[in-house]
């Protein structure tokens, strides 16, 4: 693995929330790793750990307090709001447990959303969607509105938006989190697929050992600290 | 994300929402068409004075008491006949161009009828010079007017009403309390929306219009020119003539457009102060899209946060915000333009009242809904724009 270049660092990164004048809650306490092209990585913790915090400066919609988080060598510090907006748009691909779909678009609406934040035309737009829809084998279901589709299916309609601009990075948070457990297996299976298929880096944020043992690397939070990195078995 | 994107967005937003959309954009249209109506109103009104005021003849000079202020209360006229005696020897040219005028009002009767009418006195040129003629019989003469015989000119209106389907002429008709003899019926003027109905006054020789009133003053002089060149020429030599016999500030003379100016002016100001008011709501109506943009955005917040997440910019998120609360003005402009102007003309056509509708007022009430959209839009497109995608995603 490491003769693979480097997608992301994390330097000594620490988050601290403030609450009112004097009351300080360090989320994250100086966590470092990277993460690598094509990667698998899990990040393992209960909650009160720091994961979501942890995902929130992955996915550069937040800064650190300290340290550093590079994206391609740059540091997300020195980029303003609009470059972020950029970076997320373009190399990063997002999975939520609750699916975060909105529910007055069809699905193919739903995975065009990140496509209309960047240079091209509708058609285009719309055939990338079906095809991202259809690599998710929802390719029967495009014009259902989300409350029309199980939560399986919902999910596989965020995965489709998510690798529909071909990330580099598909960060997935708790993505069984609101599935039964077979539902959650074929998900796991699908976001596994995608990321043997395209060679895009994959980061679980999860707080199930058995997801985290999925992955080639599990990175275990404890009390915003790095507690244990595990080699998986894949 | 191109502006044709954005638009898009805004409108299957708007159209999720239709019957909220619809709501608020009324405040808009309301708005707007009161805007359009109001001005159209003002504005026929204006035209409609104005053409009445043309439509004495541009050669005429109006000689009232007072310093001409409009705005002042009224002077007691301190003219008498004399003045129109010695105006009219002192001004070249033909005889019979200047005017005196008493006016009052009274009840006048005849065989049962009675009516209220305007009493207008005048000296024997009177008729020649406000340009009005007598339908039938005779106008006054001069020795009508010197002896202050009971004679009376009836107008059209009043003619029908006291004597209808018979000839007035030769009959005798009281005035307050005092019996004239019928010598002659007006030219029918048609009424006018706005002033005194002219048909619906009686003429007397000013002289005994004058004992009538129990009075030795007279209300006004008119003083026609022979021709739009002289017409300075003859306000100066009124000027300097009324100086040697009155206080300065006792008279003034006007002209045609002086008179049109001042009440053009204070019709003007009339217009200003209806679309002035019909603006007050359209910022209420501005008031309600904010308000109704605030709660939109709350509502989505969380679409907010994933569209940044998937990577809106805060200009993208703010556009967005911006073009819906323009599109909701910018609809509820056009429908209220176009109701508006229809009113306008059913007002036209079913009241005496003409309506206008001028470019300035559509163009006005036009920009200022977009520019009403834009204005309330502001504070929620930014609220929308500023949120934190971490914060937002994680609302419910």
């Amino acid at each position: 693995m490491t003769d693979r270049p480097v997608l992301l660092e994390a330097i000594d990164v620490s988050r601290i929330y403030r609450l009112g004048r004097d009351v300080e809650v360090p989320a994250l306490k100086g966590v470092s790793f990277t993460v690598e092209q094509g990667d698998h990585v899990a990040i393992v913790g209960s909650s009160g750990s720091g994961k979501s915090t942890l995902l929130n400066l992955l996915g550069a919609l937040d800064r650190p307090t300290s340290g550093e988080v590079r994206y391609d060598g740059r540091d997300v510090q020195t980029l303003s709001d609009t470059e972020l907006a950029e970076l997320r748009n373009r190399r990063i691909g997002f999975v939520f447990q609750s699916f975060h779909l909105l529910p007055r678009l069809s699905a193919v609406d739903n995975v065009v959303l990140p496509l209309i934040y960047r240079p091209g035309g509708r058609r285009e737009r719309r055939q990338r969607a079906i095809a991202a829809l259809t690599s998710v084998g929802l390719g029967d279901r495009l014009d259902h509105r989300p409350t029309e589709l199980s939560g399986g299916q919902q999910q596989r309609v965020a995965i489709a938006r998510a690798v529909v601009t071909e990330p580099a990075l598909v960060l997935a948070d708790e993505p069984t989190g609101n599935l039964d457990t077979r539902t959650g297996e074929e998900i796991m299976a699908l976001l596994e697929q995608l990321h043997a298929e395209r060679d895009t880096a994959l980061v679980v944020i999860t707080h199930e050992a058995e997801i985290a043992a999925r992955a080639a690397r599990a990175i275990e939070l404890r009390d915003g600290l790095i507690v244990g990195t595990a080699e998986g078995d894949a | 994300m191109s502006l044709r994107e954005s638009f898009r967005v805004a409108m299957s937003a708007l159209v999720a929402n239709r019957l909220r959309s619809a709501l608020t954009t009324l405040g808009v249209l309301i708005g707007v068409m009161s805007v359009v109506l109001l001005v159209a109103i003002g504005q026929g009104a204006r035209e409609e004075i104005t053409g009445a005021i043309e439509g004495l003849g541009s050669n005429l000079l109006f000689v009232l008491p007072g310093d001409g202020d409009f705005g002042a209360a009224p002077t007691r006229s301190q003219f008498t006949l004399d003045d129109v005696d010695e105006l009219d020897r002192e001004l070249p040219g033909a005889d019979r161009r200047v005017a005196g005028s008493v006016v009052g009002g009274e009840p006048v009767q005849a065989e049962g009828e009675r009516l209220t009418t305007t009493v207008q006195g005048g000296t024997a040129g009177y008729l020649d010079v406000v340009v009005r003629s007598t339908a039938r019989g005779q106008p006054f003469t001069e020795s009508d007017v010197a002896t202050g015989r009971r004679v009376v000119l009836l107008g059209a209106a009043v003619a029908d009403q006291l004597f209808p389907g018979q000839d007035p002429i030769g009959r005798t008709i009281t005035v307050g309390s005092i019996r004239f003899r019928v010598v002659g019926v007006m030219e029918r003027v048609g009424g006018t929306a706005f002033g005194p109905d002219r048909d619906r006054e009686v003429y007397l020789p000013i002289t005994s219009a004058q004992r009538l009133f129990a009075t030795t003053r007279i209300d006004a002089i008119f003083v026609r020119a022979s021709s739009t060149a002289t017409i300075d020429d003859d306000r100066e030599i009124i000027e300097r003539v009324l100086e040697r016999r009155l206080e300065p500030e006792a008279f003034s003379v006007l002209s045609q457009d002086d008179i049109i100016g001042v009440v053009g002016d204070i019709l003007q100001i009339l217009t200003l102060v209806l679309a002035a008011i019909a603006g007050i709501s359209l910022l209420v109506g501005g008031v309600g899209v904010s308000n109704i943009m605030l709660v939109s955005v709350s509502e989505r917040t969380r679409e907010i946060g994933l569209r940044k997440a998937l990577g809106a910019r805060t200009r993208d998120i703010t556009r967005q915000f911006l073009l819906e609360a323009m599109v909701l003005t910018g609809i509820g402009g056009a429908i209220g333009l176009l109701l508006g102007i229809g009113l306008a003309e059913l007002v036209a056509l079913f009241a005496p009242i003409p309506a206008e509708v001028t470019l300035w007022s559509v163009l006005l009430a036009l920009g200022v809904s977009v520019a009403v959209g834009l204005l309330f839009g502001v504070l929620p497109a930014r609220r929308a724009g500023r949120l934190d995608p971490v914060e937002a995603l994680r609302h419910d």
